[in-house]
C-alpha cells in the first residue's frame, strides 16, 4: 500500500506525466527572448510561424489560442494543406509569448480569419521555398515539381525528396510573401475534412493538462479576499483569525488582501476565515435603477452609424408607425471553471501561465504596470474553462503576479465560484429605442435605431488586484464592437442608426461572445417582425421581399424549410405553439445566418419550451465542418441560456448573483433539437464562426413566443416570471 | 495528521490530511495527482468534480475526505485512457462531445453511473440524469448523442 502526503506533490511531479515535467522545465528556462534559442517572433518572418523539422514533421506557432473552439485542428489543416502534409504531422504551439508571433488577441471571431490566414500565408511561402530547394536537389524546374505527402516530387512521376531532408531542420530565414500562391481550393485534401480535434481524447479521459492542473516545484496556492462592496477600502486585518490553519501567510498591499499556503485547502479556508474590516460603499444603482442610471448618464458623444434619407421626416407620413424599446441585461461570462493563473516572479524575469485570450496583451500590460522590461516577461497559454471573451482570466493572472512578487515563490491562484460570478467583467447592459414606418404596401419607409451603450475609453481594462494594490495602471473601458448590426438588413428607404455613448456604466465591462450583436439583432429582428405583423404579412415573406443578397436569401430559405415553415401571419391561430425566424449578416459584412425555431409556451407557468432550432450558416470557406458545427451548436445553446435565464443581479454595493443558483444557466432538460446546415463556399475567403450564430437566437425566440402567444417580449431574459407577467 | 484509507481506481491508498473536513476533491487533485475531477463551484451545483463513490456519482467538492474512508473511489482516470477508452469515453470522443472540456469529467462520470443503473436509458431519462450537470459551452446536444450512442451499442 502506498501512503500519500500533501508534501509528496513534488515527488509526484517528478514522476508524473511528461507534460507536467516539460512545462516545469520550461519554467526554468529564461523567459522570452531566449526561449527556443532565439526563434524569430516577428510576424513578417516565415520562421516565426513554422518550423520544418529534419524528420519531416512540422511545428506551427500561432499567437491565437484554442479556447475550446477547434482552432487547434483548423489551423493545422490550413497549414498542412499548403505544406502537402497530413494534419497529424503538424504540431501546434499556441499563445506563448516566448515562442509565438503576436497575432492580436483571440476574439471577435478572428482566430482563423487572421490567425489561420497568417499561418497559411507563411506556409504558402514555405511551400514555394521548399519547391525551389527541391528544384536544386532534383535538378528540375520548380514548376515541374509538386509538394505532396511531405515530399517534393516531379509532377510527371519519379523519385522525390522529403521536406525534412530538404531543410535539414534549418530555418528558412525568409519574409512571409503576401503574394505566395495558395493552394487551389479545388485541390484541397485536408481543408474541408471533418478531422477530429486532437485535444478531445485527452479531455474525455482526464488526461488533458489544464492550467488548473499545472503545478511548479515550490509553488504556493493563493486566494484573494475581495471586499464586500466593490469600492470598499480595507481598514484592518486580524491575522490571528487564521493562525490555526497550517503555514498560511497573509499578504496585504494597500487594499489588496490575499493568502498563500503550500496546501490549497489551507489557502481556501484561510481566505474564507480571515477576519478583515472594510469601509462601506454604495456606488451602484442596483438593478432597479440601472436603466435610469444609463439614460441619465452624461453622454460622451453621439455617433451616427448609418444615415440614409431622413426617417424623421418620412415617418409621419407612413401608413403605419411603430416604436418600441428593447432591453438587454448585464451578463456574466460565467465560465464553468473559475479563472486561474500561475505566476513565477523572479529577479531576472516574470513567467505567467494563463488561459488569457490575449497572452501578448497581458505581457505588455504586466511589463508596464510592474515597471519591468517586456523582454523578460513571458506569458504562456494553457487550456482553461471556456472564457467567451474577457472573463476573470487576466485578473487572476494579475493576482498571481502580485502574490508571487510579494512572497518570492511561484503562486497559483484559482478564483472561487463567487469571485468568477461576482467579479468577472460583465457584458454591458444595452437599451435600444426603435421607430419605424411602413407604407400601404408594407414596405419599410422609415427606420431609426437609437442605442444607449457604454463608451469606449482607450487603454486596458484595469486589473482588479492591481487597482486594489494602488499600483498605477490605465483605466480603459470597452466591450468590443458592440454597436454593429443596428440597422435592418432589408431594403428601407430612410434609415438612421445613432449611438449615444454614455460616460457612466455601473459595472466593469468587457467583451462577451458576439459583443453587442445579440441584443442589437434581438431589437432589429424583433422590430422587423413587428413591422411584418403591422403589414399583415408572413414574417419570412416580409423579409425576403426586402432582401437582395442571394447568400442571405439562401440561408433564410434553408433555415425556414428545415422547420417546414408555412406562410401565414403571426400570431398562430392555434395558441401555445409558435415558430419564429431571424436573419442577419454578422457585422454587416461577414457570416450569413438564418435561424428558425419551434417553441411552446405554457401560459399558466410562463415556461417557454424551445423544441427545435434550425440554423443555416454561411461563413465562406469551411475548414473543418464538424468543428464548425460544434461551434454553431454551442452558439445556439449558450445564447438560449443567455436569453431565457441570464441577468447579473446587483444591489447598491455588489453583484449578488454569485453562484449557479442565483445566476442559473440552461440545463439538460431544456435542450432542444438543434439542426445545422452548412453552406460551404470553398471559392470564398473563410470567416470566423465562434460568434455569428449567437446573434439570431434571441430574436428568433422572441418572435416564436409572439407567434405562440400574441405577446411581444422586448426585455431579456425571458424568465418564467417575466413571461407569466407579460401573459397575465 | 489523520490518515484515511480507501480504494482509488482499484488500488488501496492512504492519505494524510490536516483537516478531516477537507473536501475529497482537493485530496484527489493535489495529493493523489488525479486531475480529471475539476473544481467548478465548491457548492455541488455544477458537477465538474464528480467521481464515483461505491459506484454512485458523487460531488467530491463537498464530500469531506473522512467520509471517503473505507469506500471505493473511481475517477475518470480509472475508466480508460486515450488509447483504451471506456465505452462512455469512446462515445464522447466519437461524437466530439467537448469544447473546452472542463465539464466533461462530470458528464462522463454522471453518465457512467446513470448507465450502470439504467443501461437502456431513454433520451428523457438521460436529460433528467444530467439535469444537475452544467455545461457552459453549449455542447449539450453532442453529450446527449454520445450517451445515446452507448445505449444503442
Amino acid at each position: 500500500m502506498e501512503t500519500f502526503s500533501p508534501i509528496s506533490r513534488r515527488d509526484l511531479l517528478k514522476t508524473g506525466g511528461a507534460l507536467v515535467v516539460s512545462f516545469a522545465l520550461g519554467a526554468k528556462r529564461a523567459p522570452a527572448q531566449n526561449a527556443d534559442a532565439g526563434k524569430p517572433l516577428d510576424a513578417t518572418e516565415v520562421d516565426s510561424f513554422l518550423a520544418v523539422h529534419a524528420d519531416g514533421s512540422v511545428t506551427i506557432y500561432t499567437g491565437k489560442v484554442d479556447v475550446g473552439t477547434g482552432l487547434r485542428i483548423a489551423v493545422r489543416q490550413m497549414a498542412a494543406e499548403e505544406l502537402g502534409l497530413p494534419a497529424e504531422r503538424v504540431a501546434l504551439v499556441e499563445g506563448d509569448t516566448g515562442l509565438t508571433p503576436d497575432q492580436g488577441g483571440t476574439g471577435g471571431s478572428t482566430g482563423l480569419t487572421r490567425g489561420g490566414s497568417e499561418v497559411r500565408q507563411a506556409a504558402a511561402t514555405a511551400r514555394r521555398a521548399l519547391l525551389e530547394l527541391g528544384a536544386q536537389q532534383l535538378k528540375r524546374a520548380a514548376a515541374e515539381l509538386t509538394l505532396v505527402d511531405g515530399e517534393v516530387r516531379p509532377v510527371a512521376g519519379g523519385a522525390g525528396i522529403g521536406i525534412g531532408a530538404l531543410t535539414g531542420g534549418r530555418r528558412f530565414t525568409l519574409k512571409v510573401d503576401a503574394k505566395a500562391p495558395l493552394q487551389n481550393p479545388a485541390n484541397y485534401r485536408v481543408v474541408g475534412k471533418p478531422l477530429p480535434r486532437p485535444d478531445v481524447p485527452a479531455k474525455c479521459t482526464g488526461r488533458n493538462t489544464y492550467l488548473q492542473d499545472f503545478t511548479l516545484p515550490g509553488m504556493l496556492h493563493g486566494r484573494v479576499i475581495r471586499p464586500p462592496a466593490i469600492g470598499a477600502k480595507l481598514q484592518s486585518v486580524d491575522e490571528t483569525s487564521v493562525r490555526a490553519i497550517p503555514d498560511v501567510r497573509v499578504v496585504r498591499i494597500e487594499n489588496f488582501l490575499g493568502v498563500v499556503a503550500p496546501d490549497e485547502w489551507a489557502a481556501v479556508r484561510a481566505a474564507r476565515e480571515l477576519k478583515a474590516t472594510w469601509s462601506d460603499w454604495q456606488g451602484l444603482p442596483g438593478n432597479d435603477g440601472l436603466e435610469r442610471f444609463v439614460r441619465e448618464s452624461p453622454i460622451d458623444r453621439d455617433q451616427v452609424l448609418v444615415t440614409k434619407g431622413d426617417p424623421a421626416a418620412a415617418l409621419p407620413s407612413a401608413a403605419k408607425q411603430l416604436s418600441a424599446t428593447y432591453r438587454w441585461p448585464n451578463q456574466s461570462h460565467a465560465s464553468l471553471g473559475p479563472s486561474c493563473s500561475v505566476a513565477d516572479w523572479r529577479s531576472d524575469g516574470l513567467t505567467v501561465w494563463s488561459s488569457s485570450q490575449s497572452t501578448h496583451g497581458l505581457r505588455g500590460s504586466f511589463a508596464r504596470m510592474f515597471g519591468i522590461d517586456g523582454s523578460t516577461v513571458r506569458v504562456v497559454y494553457m487550456d482553461g474553462a471556456g472564457s467567451y471573451g474577457g472573463n476573470g482570466n487576466d485578473d487572476a493572472a494579475a493576482d498571481a503576479v502580485l502574490l508571487s512578487k510579494a512572497v518570492g515563490k511561484p503562486v497559483r491562484v484559482q478564483w472561487m465560484r463567487q469571485e468568477e460570478h461576482g467579479w468577472d467583467p460583465k457584458g454591458p447592459q444595452q437599451y435600444l429605442d426603435l421607430r419605424g414606418g411602413i407604407d400601404a404596401q408594407g414596405r419599410i419607409v422609415a427606420w431609426e435605431t437609437q442605442m444607449w451603450l457604454p463608451t469606449t475609453v482607450p487603454g486596458n481594462r484595469p486589473f482588479l488586484g492591481v487597482d486594489a494594490a494602488a499600483i498605477s495602471q490605465p483605466h480603459g473601458q470597452g466591450a468590443g464592437q458592440i454597436s454593429q448590426n443596428g440597422d435592418p438588413p432589408y431594403e428601407a428607404s430612410n434609415v438612421k442608426v445613432v449611438v449615444h455613448w454614455t460616460k457612466d456604466t455601473p459595472l466593469r465591462i468587457s467583451n462577451l461572445r458576439a459583443p453587442g450583436k445579440i441584443a442589437n439583432v434581438f431589437a432589429v429582428e424583433s422590430f422587423t417582425d413587428e413591422l411584418a405583423h403591422a403589414a399583415g404579412m408572413d414574417p419570412v415573406a416580409f423579409r425576403l421581399r426586402g432582401l437582395a443578397d442571394p447568400r442571405g436569401v439562401e440561408v433564410l430559405q434553408r433555415a425556414t424549410q428545415m422547420i417546414d415553415w408555412q406562410a401565414r401571419t403571426s400570431p398562430n391561430p392555434r395558441p401555445g405553439n409558435g415558430r419564429g425566424v431571424a436573419y442577419m449578416r454578422y457585422k454587416q459584412s461577414e457570416n450569413y445566418v438564418a435561424m428558425a425555431m419551434d417553441v411552446s409556451v405554457d401560459r399558466a407557468t410562463g415556461r417557454v419550451t424551445v423544441r427545435r432550432v434550425a440554423c443555416a450558416h454561411d461563413c465562406g470557406l469551411v475548414v473543418n465542418p464538424d468543428s464548425l458545427r460544434n461551434q454553431i451548436e454551442g452558439c445556439i445553446v449558450q445564447t438560449l441560456s443567455r436569453t431565457l435565464h441570464e441577468e447579473v443581479k446587483f444591489d447598491r454595493s455588489r453583484v449578488t448573483s454569485v453562484d449557479w443558483a442565483s445566476y442559473p444557466i440552461l440545463t439538460f432538460p431544456e435542450v432542444p433539437i438543434v439542426d445545422v446546415v452548412l453552406i460551404n463556399h470553398p471559392e470564398l475567403p473563410l470567416l470566423g464562426a465562434g460568434e455569428a450564430a449567437t446573434a439570431t437566437v434571441a430574436a428568433a425566440l422572441g418572435n416564436a413566443i409572439f407567434d405562440a402567444t400574441g405577446v411581444r417580449l422586448r426585455t431579456a431574459p425571458f424568465t418564467t416570471e417575466r413571461v407569466k407577467a407579460a401573459l397575465a | 495528521m489523520a490518515k484515511f484509507s480507501f480504494q482509488l481506481n482499484g488500488r488501496p491508498v492512504t492519505v494524510d490530511s490536516w483537516d478531516p473536513g477537507q473536501p475529497l476533491l482537493y485530496v484527489l487533485r493535489n495529493t493523489l495527482g488525479q486531475h480529471g475531477p475539476k473544481f467548478g463551484c465548491g457548492l455541488a451545483q455544477c458537477g465538474a468534480c464528480t467521481v464515483l463513490i461505491d459506484g454512485k456519482a458523487t460531488r467530491s467538492c463537498v464530500m469531506p475526505v473522512r467520509q471517503a474512508a473505507g469506500k471505493t473511489v473511481t475517477t475518470i482516470e480509472g475508466l480508460g485512457t486515450p488509447e483504451k477508452p471506456d465505452p462512455v469515453q469512446a462515445a464522447f470522443i466519437a461524437e466530439q462531445a467537448a469544447q473546452c472540456g472542463y465539464c466533461t469529467n462530470g458528464m462522463i462520470m454522471t453518465a457512467k453511473a446513470l448507465l450502470n443503473q439504467t443501461p437502456h436509458a431513454t433520451l428523457d431519462q438521460i436529460k433528467q440524469g444530467l439535469a444537475g450537470n452544467l455545461c457552459r459551452c453549449g455542447t449539450h446536444t453532442r453529450i446527449l448523442r454520445a450517451i445515446q450512442r452507448v445505449v444503442k451499442a
